[in-house]
C-alpha cells in the first residue's frame, strides 16, 4: 500500500485496489489521478492502474512493470504515461520498469474487470493466477452472461487474451488469460 | 570469434540466443500455419521468446560492460559468437516437425526457468519468474499437439513419430552442463529426470514411444553450428548488414 510516509514498493504487496486515493501527498494524488486516465495502448478500456501495470507512485518516480516480456504495447505505455506527466506539470516525475514482483492479473481492479466485461472482455478469475492451465472454469460470456462457453484457442489477438466462444449467444469473445 | 565474453554475460547469452532463434524460427510460420489458431498460437510463442530474449540480451550486454545493447548483440554477431542450442535453430519443417521440437524444448525451458527464478542473481531471477508463466503456456500448448497429431489420423501419427525422431538427437545438449552455467548456479544435468518424466507421460498419452536413442549432436554453447543458422541469421540481420546501425 502506498502511503505518504513510505511510499515504496513493498515486495509481494499488490497496490491500492481500484486505484484508490489513500492518504498520500497532494502531488501523489494528482499523478495517480491523472494516470487513472492513461489508457492501455491495446485495450483502451482500462487505464494503466486499472490493468496494475502502476507499482507505485511516488513523487518522484512512477514504477511500472511489463503485463507480458514481449508485450509490444510497453513502449508506447512509457510513452503516454510519459505525455501525461509532461501535461500535467510533472517532468521531474521519471518513470521506471520493474520485472519482479512479475505481473499478475490479480493486480487487475475490481473497477477494471467490470470496464473489461463491459468492453466485451470476459475478465480474468480472481486469486487463479497460480491454478492449473488445464481444466479452467468455464468463462462467462460478456454478452449474454451464460457460462455455456468453450474455449476455440488460448492464443488470441494480443498475449494477454484467448479465444473463447459461447454457445449459448453463438458470440465469440476474448477472455483475458490468467497469468 | 569475439573475445570471451565474462561467464555470467555467457550465461545471459546462452538464454537470450536460445529465446531469440526459436522466436526468429517461430515467427516464419506467420501466415502460413495449417489453420488462424495456430497461426496466432504460434506467432504469440514467438513474441515471448522475443521478449524474453531482449531481457536476457540485454542483461548479458550490461554484465559484458563493453557497450552492446540487446539490439546490437542480436543484428550484430555473427554465427560463431551465437550461443543457443541446436534445437532451437533446427528448420520448422512441417507443423509436427515445428511441434516435436517446441515441445521438446518448451518444457526445457519451463523447468530451466523455474530453478533460475531461485537463482541468488536477482536480475537473472527476476527475468525467469516473469517468463516461467509463459513459458507454461508453450508447455501445454505443444503437449496438447503431441497428443492430438500422435493419437490423431495415419498421416499425422507418422508425422509427429518423423518430427520427434528428428529433433530427439538434440536433446542431450540441452543438459549438457559446464563451467559457464557453474558461474550462475546452474545444474542443468539435474534437470533431466523431470524433463524425462514430462515427456514421457505426454508420449504416453499420445501412444507414443520415445525416439530411438540417437548420438547426441552438440556443439552449439560453443559456437559450432549447423548450416541451418547462417541461413536464418542472414534473414534476421539482414537490414542491419545492409545499414549498419540504422534506426527507426
Amino acid at each position: 500500500m502506498v502511503t505518504a510516509q513510505a511510499p515504496a514498493w513493498t515486495a509481494g504487496v499488490p497496490p491500492a485496489s481500484d486505484g484508490a486515493i489513500d492518504a498520500a501527498s497532494p502531488a501523489v494524488q494528482a499523478v495517480r489521478a491523472l494516470l487513472a486516465n492513461v489508457p492501455d495502448p491495446e485495450i483502451p478500456a482500462v487505464s494503466v492502474i486499472d490493468l496494475g501495470i502502476v507499482r507505485d507512485v511516488s513523487a518522484l518516480r512512477v514504477l511500472i512493470t511489463p503485463t507480458y516480456t514481449g508485450c509490444p504495447a510497453t513502449l508506447a505505455i512509457e510513452q503516454a504515461i510519459r505525455a501525461a506527466l509532461d501535461g500535467g506539470g510533472f517532468a521531474d516525475v521519471a518513470i521506471e520498469t520493474t520485472l519482479s514482483p512479475p505481473w499478475s492479473t490479480d493486480w487487475i481492479s475490481d473497477r477494471g474487470r467490470e470496464k473489461l466485461r463491459a468492453y466485451g472482455i470476459a475478465p480474468p478469475p480472481k486469486g487463479a493466477a497460480a491454478a492449473s492451465l488445464k481444466n479452467q472454469a468455464p468463462a462467462e460470456c460478456p454478452r449474454c452472461g451464460s457460462s455455456e462457453t468453450e474455449e476455440i484457442s488460448r492464443f488470441g489477438s494480443t498475449p494477454c487474451k484467448a479465444l473463447w466462444r459461447c454457445t449459448a449467444c453463438a458470440e465469440p469473445f476474448d477472455r483475458f488469460k490468467c497469468h | 570469434m569475439a573475445d570471451a565474453p565474462p561467464p555470467l554475460a555467457a550465461c545471459a547469452l546462452r538464454l537470450g540466443d536460445d529465446a531469440l532463434i526459436l522466436g526468429q524460427r517461430l515467427s516464419e510460420w506467420c501466415g502460413h500455419a495449417p489453420a488462424i489458431e495456430i497461426d496466432l498460437s504460434l506467432a504469440n510463442v514467438a513474441l515471448d521468446q522475443i521478449g524474453q530474449a531482449a531481457h536476457f540480451l540485454g542483461l548479458a550486454g550490461e554484465i559484458e560492460g563493453k557497450g552492446r545493447d540487446a539490439d546490437k548483440l542480436a543484428f550484430h554477431r555473427d554465427v560463431m559468437d551465437f550461443a543457443n542450442c541446436l534445437l532451437v535453430e533446427q528448420p520448422n519443417g512441417d507443423f509436427a516437425q515445428t511441434v516435436a521440437r517446441q515441445f521438446l524444448f518448451s518444457h526445457y525451458q519451463e523447468l530451466l526457468y523455474a530453478a533460475l527464478a531461485e537463482s541468488k542473481d536477482a536480475r537473472f531471477a527476476a527475468i525467469a519468474a516473469k517468463a516461467l508463466k509463459e513459458v507454461k503456456y508453450h508447455a501445454t500448448l505443444a503437449s496438447d499437439w503431441v497428443v492430438r497429431l500422435g493419437d490423431g489420423a495415419e498421416e499425422s501419427r507418422a508425422r509427429m513419430i518423423a518430427g520427434l525422431d528428428w529433433m530427439w538427437r538434440f536433446a542431450d545438449e540441452l543438459f549438457a552442463a559446464d563451467e559457464i552455467d557453474a558461474a550462475l548456479g546452474l545444474d542443468k544435468a539435474a534437470l533431466r529426470s523431470a524433463w524425462d518424466a514430462r515427456i514421457d507421460a505426454v508420449l504416453a498419452d499420445a501412444t507414443l514411444e520415445r525416439p530411438a536413442a540417437h548420438r547426441p549432436v552438440l556443439g552449439g554453447r560453443t559456437g559450432r553450428h549447423s548450416e541451418h543458422l547462417g541461413h536464418l541469421l542472414s534473414e534476421m540481420q539482414f537490414l542491419q548488414r545492409a545499414y549498419p546501425g540504422a534506426a527507426w
